[in-house]
């Protein structure tokens, strides 16, 4: 590994410019099953953009068709202009629950895309200890899956999938197992994590308030495809009245 | 934590009155595990006690006991035997036969039932000959053995081979299908590739699966080598229990019966052992008293995770306990 590389994760992170995504008539769906015909997006580098939908209209094959997990049965995903044909390191998932590895440690876990990298021990070591520390785990390196909240684990995937330095985040309701109080606290954690990163961020959720407290955009899905793409004005400022913007996401579900 | 001086007067043998703190629980679990010692200990007596009952006593009620060799009888064979290079030569035999076999059934077994189970076209080929195979008991595979392999020794080895191989197959096969695609898909999305799924999520996640098949394997493997070298052997503790049996000498028999019961216990035993030691992660805090020690640090860290959660009151009250 270089010098270049050797620099921490974290900075890797803000340095790592984020990624255009683009779906062109993308239909969507399990075995003869459709979920979703031509789906047409435009996700702009380092936006938050996060998709609303009731449960079954498809957010999280989106979702999966951009990771690169579901290939497309019509229409293509581009990622950069380069069609998405599988996984890449570029673009990491942070999952509902339960996809930590439960037989390793949080720091194991959090070191795995680095290893996976071929980032050398010793500076992986490094890298996964700061990113722990940088949502509030410090302390809990050794701690197994099976002995933390779920609120803790959410927080260990959180450093994982940014401890690869992605160019996107894709996050699939990485909130939605939690209680209201872990979850207001998960969301404040999200804010102040982004703010470092120029990564894309593609957020899943079907909860209003949490659409309007993170994007940039928020993409409501009907069933069928995109019902709207709304802006929002000033985002991530606290205390802004978004009703409206609410009432109209609300009508449009 | 309580005082040392407490602990001296009290004693391990008052688990009752050791309350909080993770140190005492642990001894607590200590003493209920020398407890489960003792029973078990106890129900092994037992069975020999009535054994000496019966054949002292030369009872006959539907069963003939008059004529089986007594446990003191055995006991005094046995310690004749103890005293005889044969002894240790057939053990170690019988050890290595089954050692070398079920190595290599494990190796293979979970080869390939990660193969087939992840490869379609792998299952294909495969699984037909596998399947109408594996119904054969492989001590039926002994006239197969003899003509094809070389050496009596081979040929027992690969008998056992035979036996171990087709649970550990299907086990590690059903272990791979039932993985949840979740951790797969984790790793994928951190541009691992195949061999990073494989090292990072197949074998480590189908351990627990695995080890079942490796247990099943281990008894089936005894019952052949031992079948196996009654069958066409020279050395061996089947062969000696076999050998005894054709000059009329039981309580030999009963030793070399005896001999394989214990060997093949400690076989399982270490395999198990082996296999909680490689999955503790999936053990919830609440396993048997034999991981006293554990124990006390998971509940440690649950006790800790708590704490956390409701910041400072909480954490508080869990100094106070202590």
């Amino acid at each position: 590994m270089s010098a270049r590389t050797a620099g921490s994760a974290v900075q890797a992170a803000r340095v790592g410019a984020g990624l255009a995504i683009r779906l062109e008539g993308v239909a969507l769906g399990y075995g003869r099953h459709a979920v979703l015909e031509d789906l047409r997006l435009d996700i702009a580098p380092g936006e938050v953009l996060v998709i609303v939908g009731p449960s079954g209209s498809g957010k999280s094959t989106v979702l999966r068709a951009i990771a690169g997990l579901l290939a497309p049965r019509a229409g293509r995903v581009l990622a950069e202009g380069v069609p998405v044909t599988r996984p890449s390191a570029d673009r990491a998932m942070v999952f509902q629950d339960d996809a930590l590895l439960p037989w390793r440690t949080v720091l194991r876990n959090v070191e795995l895309p680095l290893r996976i990298r071929g980032v050398p021990r010793r500076q992986r070591r490094t890298a996964a200890a700061s990113w722990i520390a940088r949502v509030g785990l410090a302390g809990c390196e050794d701690r197994l899956p099976r002995e933390l909240s779920g609120g803790m684990r959410q927080r260990v995937q959180l450093a994982r999938s940014l401890a690869g330095a992605p160019r996107a985040v894709l996050m699939d309701e990485p909130f939605g197992a939690l209680d209201a109080q872990t979850r207001g606290e998960m969301q404040r954690l999200l804010l102040d994590v982004l703010r470092d990163t120029l990564a894309t961020v593609v957020f899943v959720t079907h909860d209003v308030d949490e659409a309007l407290l993170l994007a940039d955009r928020v993409v409501v899905l009907g069933r069928g495809g995109v019902g709207c793409v709304l802006q929002v004005p000033e985002p991530r400022t606290p205390d802004i009245d978004r009703a409206g913007l609410r009432a109209r996401i609300i009508e449009e579900l | 934590m309580s005082t040392p001086a407490l602990d001296a007067t009290l004693g391990p043998a008052a688990p009752a009155a050791a309350g909080a703190g993770a140190a005492s629980a642990g001894r607590t679990r200590t003493a209920a595990g020398l407890r489960r010692w003792a029973v078990r200990s106890a129900s092994l007596a037992a069975v020999v006690a009535v054994w000496q009952w019966l054949t002292t006593a030369d009872a006959r009620v539907g069963l003939r006991f008059d004529r089986l060799p007594s446990p003191a009888e055995v006991a005094a064979e046995l310690g004749r035997q103890l005293g005889t290079r044969i002894y240790y030569l057939d053990l170690a035999q019988s050890m290595i036969r089954i050692l070398t076999g079920f190595a290599l059934a494990a190796v293979a077994g979970i080869a390939l039932g990660v193969l087939v189970a992840r490869s379609r076209w792998a299952g294909d080929v495969l699984l037909p000959p596998i399947e109408v195979v594996r119904p054969i008991p492989a001590i039926a595979l002994v006239p197969i053995a003899i003509l094809v392999f070389p050496t009596d020794e081979q040929g027992i080895v690969f008998i056992t081979f035979a036996a171990a191989f087709f649970p550990i197959m299907v086990s590690t096969r059903h272990a791979v299908r039932a993985l949840p695609t979740l951790w797969e898909d984790a790793v994928r999305t951190m541009g691992g590739g195949r061999a990073h799924v494989l090292w990072n999520v197949v074998l480590p996640g189908t351990l627990p699966g695995v080890f079942g098949g490796l247990s099943v394997g281990m008894g089936v493997a005894w019952i052949c080598v031992i079948s196996a070298e009654m069958i066409s052997g020279e050395f061996g503790v089947g062969y000696r229990t076999w050998h005894a049996y054709t000059v009329v000498d039981y309580p030999a028999v009963l030793v070399g019966m005896a001999s394989i019961g214990v060997l093949g216990w400690v076989a399982s035993a270490s395999i198990e052992l082996l296999g909680r030691r490689l999955t503790r992660w999936l053990h919830s805090s609440d396993q048997g008293a034999d991981q006293g020690a554990d124990q006390a640090t998971d509940r440690g860290a649950d006790e800790w995770a708590d704490a956390r959660a409701h910041a400072g009151a909480g954490a508080g009250a869990e100094g106070g306990a202590r």
